[in-house]
């Protein structure tokens, strides 16, 4: 048991990280194409829940970011539908994140005057506008039959078709590792530590003499721009497009994920992401009528007996001693937030 | 004209059906602060017990051929919304929405979400995923000719029913002893307290009148549509536009934001169908915009 417990065992330091980077790496080829089409959609989407997660960490939930998922996912399925030369991975994902930060920039301007339920419900209204868009303008979007994205290379590469899942596994990951990156840079600085005064204490943060919708609006701008950056990955990946993931149901589950992974961590959203995918591919292969249920309960029983979410037992797990009663004095953990 | 006659009746029926699912969602966000996502799961479930009830009842369909007089469809769909609005509603608000009452707007939010895809799946595994159809109640009741428009009648029955529901809830909040304890534990919730109210009791009441409402809608407009799994979906979104529209926790704001969503929705659907859900959604942007609570919401007093 010393030996699994430890110190330092569990303890995601950068150590740690780098070698459960390399796993990531190291296994994909060795494992079934479907544990690596699942790992890589979880990781597209994780990216959209981490754009949840920094709103959430200023109290805000947008119960709405279904609308960058759908702006990325659109932005590369309409451009390759007009006609794109280059049919490159890499351009149709600068174009879907492009296009949904430009989004955010002007819904921004907005949103981040609201706070609370109105925040949630106007972020609502907002991408229930760009579904029925999507559904009814069917000379444009195919309405619900969708369109395919088919993509031809990655980064100039073009893979055979037997390497494309693992190419394209590959291709998310780093971007994935990227960005994951980049939030953190973000969180960790000035603004970040706004962001954080803003969940206790708005008022205060004002009186302070610093800028509240300011703050909130960056904040929302690298939100959307992660939105749409899991959108445009999940497009490429799954290859076929549907307006219903601008839905408002698929905006519940970002948050869902968020929840169940935690806010303590950049990584939280991941791991969240990963777990979840996870249980409803064996929920729905189980018993497809009520997949639903099951994942309503394990929310439940998040928001009821773990309010911190996966993360938050992993953290507890990692720093207790065995033998110990009394939690050790905190430690540095790589990329993780301390409230 | 006759098709602005037609625009009009579909206006208001449609109205009477967003006022019947809005209004207790709207009740219980003004007592409570909490918005009820299973709220549509309320009217699903008062729908599916409603129709069930009825074909069960009356197997001969719109012969009307059963034991019973058929007149007493009427009845049953009244006492399905009852029997849903007075066990679940309660129950739901004393297990589980209690807990987490403490903890600000969003996590009751996520936690009646969560609730809200449990309740999907067990009308699913209750009533099975094939439509039921029930409109013995619908087609009993005719039709008639308005301004030389062919109209069916039950509609006018559903705007019946949202009046007297719309009615009885307002004579409720402002007639009775009930009434006055609600209002002031809306005024505030510590102070009614500390006068000896039992603030729990009151938040219980109010949640079983709310989910009575959102059943009472289901149970009615059964007879109209088919009633299919994932009816809760759709209606909660609609709810939540009508709500915002009207201003959160104002049940008057509820019937003037459904009779404005409802009348717009009905030009859409006959001038330009393709913009039948965007027009809604267009709409409460704007009035969010221009008044960040709705029109009929309150000021926020801002804490330090």
């Amino acid at each position: 048991m010393k030996l699994l417990y430890g110190r330092g065992w569990l303890l995601p330091g950068r150590g740690w990280l780098l070698v459960g980077l390399f796993l990531l790496i190291a296994v994909a080829p060795f494992i079934p194409g479907w544990l690596v089409f699942l790992l890589t959609i979880a990781f597209a989407k994780g990216l959209v829940v981490l754009g949840v997660v920094l709103l959430l960490r200023g109290d805000l939930v947008s119960f709405g970011h279904g609308l960058y998922y759908a702006a990325g996912a659109y932005a590369a399925g309409l451009a390759l539908r007009a006609g794109l030369p280059v049919r490159d991975a890499a351009v149709l994902v600068l174009l879907g994140v492009v296009v949904s930060t430009a989004l955010a920039a002007i819904v921004g301007l907005f949103l981040a005057r609201y706070r609370g339920i109105f925040f949630g419900m106007l972020s609502v209204a907002f991408s229930m506008i760009l579904y029925s868009l999507l559904l009814k303008l069917y000379w444009l979007t195919g309405g619900t039959d969708g369109l395919s994205v088919r993509v031809s290379s990655i980064f100039g590469l073009q893979p055979g078709a037997e390497y494309l899942r693992l190419a394209q596994y590959y291709f998310v990951l780093a971007l994935t590792v990227g960005a994951v990156y980049v939030a953190y840079r973000l969180t960790a600085s000035p603004l970040g530590y706004l962001m954080r005064a803003i969940y206790d204490n708005e008022i205060r943060v004002e009186y302070m003499g610093a800028s509240v919708r300011r703050a909130i609006y960056r904040t929302y701008l690298l939100s959307g721009a992660l939105g749409g950056l899991g959108g445009a990955l999940t497009a490429i990946t799954v290859g076929h497009i549907a307006p219903d993931l601008a839905y408002w149901t698929v905006s519940g589950e970002f948050v869902f994920v968020a929840l169940l992974g935690g806010t303590g961590s950049v990584l939280a959203p991941l791991l969240g992401s990963v777990v979840f995918e996870f249980v409803r591919n064996y929920a729905f292969k189980l018993s497809p009528y009520t997949w639903q249920l099951l994942l309503g309960s394990v929310l439940l029983v998040v928001i009821l007996f773990a309010p911190g979410g996966l993360w938050s037992i992993f953290e507890r797990l990692a720093r207790r001693e065995p033998g110990e009663t009394a939690p050790r004095k905190e430690r540095r953990w790589a990329l993780s937030w301390r409230r | 004209m006759e098709q602005l006659a037609i625009v009009g009746l579909d206006g208001l029926v449609f109205a009477s059906y967003l006022f019947l699912v809005s209004a207790g969602l709207t009740f219980i966000y003004g007592v409570m602060r909490i918005l009820n996502v299973a709220h549509g799961s309320l009217y699903g479930l008062g729908a599916y017990l409603g129709a069930w009830l009825v074909l069960r009842l009356w197997p001969g369909g719109t012969s009307g051929q059963g034991p019973l007089n058929p007149a007493l469809s009427y009845v049953v769909l009244l006492l399905a919304a009852l029997l849903v609005g007075l066990t679940v509603g309660p129950f739901l608000e004393r297990v589980f929405i209690r807990r987490v009452a403490d903890r600000g707007e969003v996590i009751p939010l996520i936690l009646t979400f969560a609730l809200f895809l449990i309740l999907d799946d067990v009308m699913k595994l209750i009533w099975g995923v094939n439509p039921l159809l029930a409109d013995l109640p619908y087609s009993m009741l005719g039709s008639v000719s308005l301004a030389g428009v062919n109209y069916p009648r039950y509609p006018f029955l559903l705007t019946g029913v949202a009046a007297l529901a719309g009615g009885l809830l307002w004579l409720i909040v402002n007639r009775t002893r009930f009434g006055k304890l609600v209002i002031s534990v809306i005024a505030d919730r510590e102070v009614s307290s500390a006068l000896g109210i039992n603030v729990p009791r009151i938040y219980t009441f109010a949640f079983a009148l709310g989910a009575v409402m959102a059943a009472l809608g289901g149970a009615f407009i059964a007879p109209m549509i088919s009633v299919v799994p994932g009816i809760s979906i759709e209606v909660i979104i609609l709810a939540f536009a009508v709500t915002t529209i009207g201003g959160l926790g104002s049940v008057g704001g509820a019937a003037i934001g459904a009779l404005l969503v409802g009348v717009l929705r009905a030009a859409a659907v006959h001038y330009a169908p393709e913009f039948d859900l965007f027009v809604i959604y267009a709409l409460m942007t704007l009035i969010l915009l221009v008044k960040p609570r709705g029109l009929f919401g309150g000021v926020e007093v801002r804490r330090i």
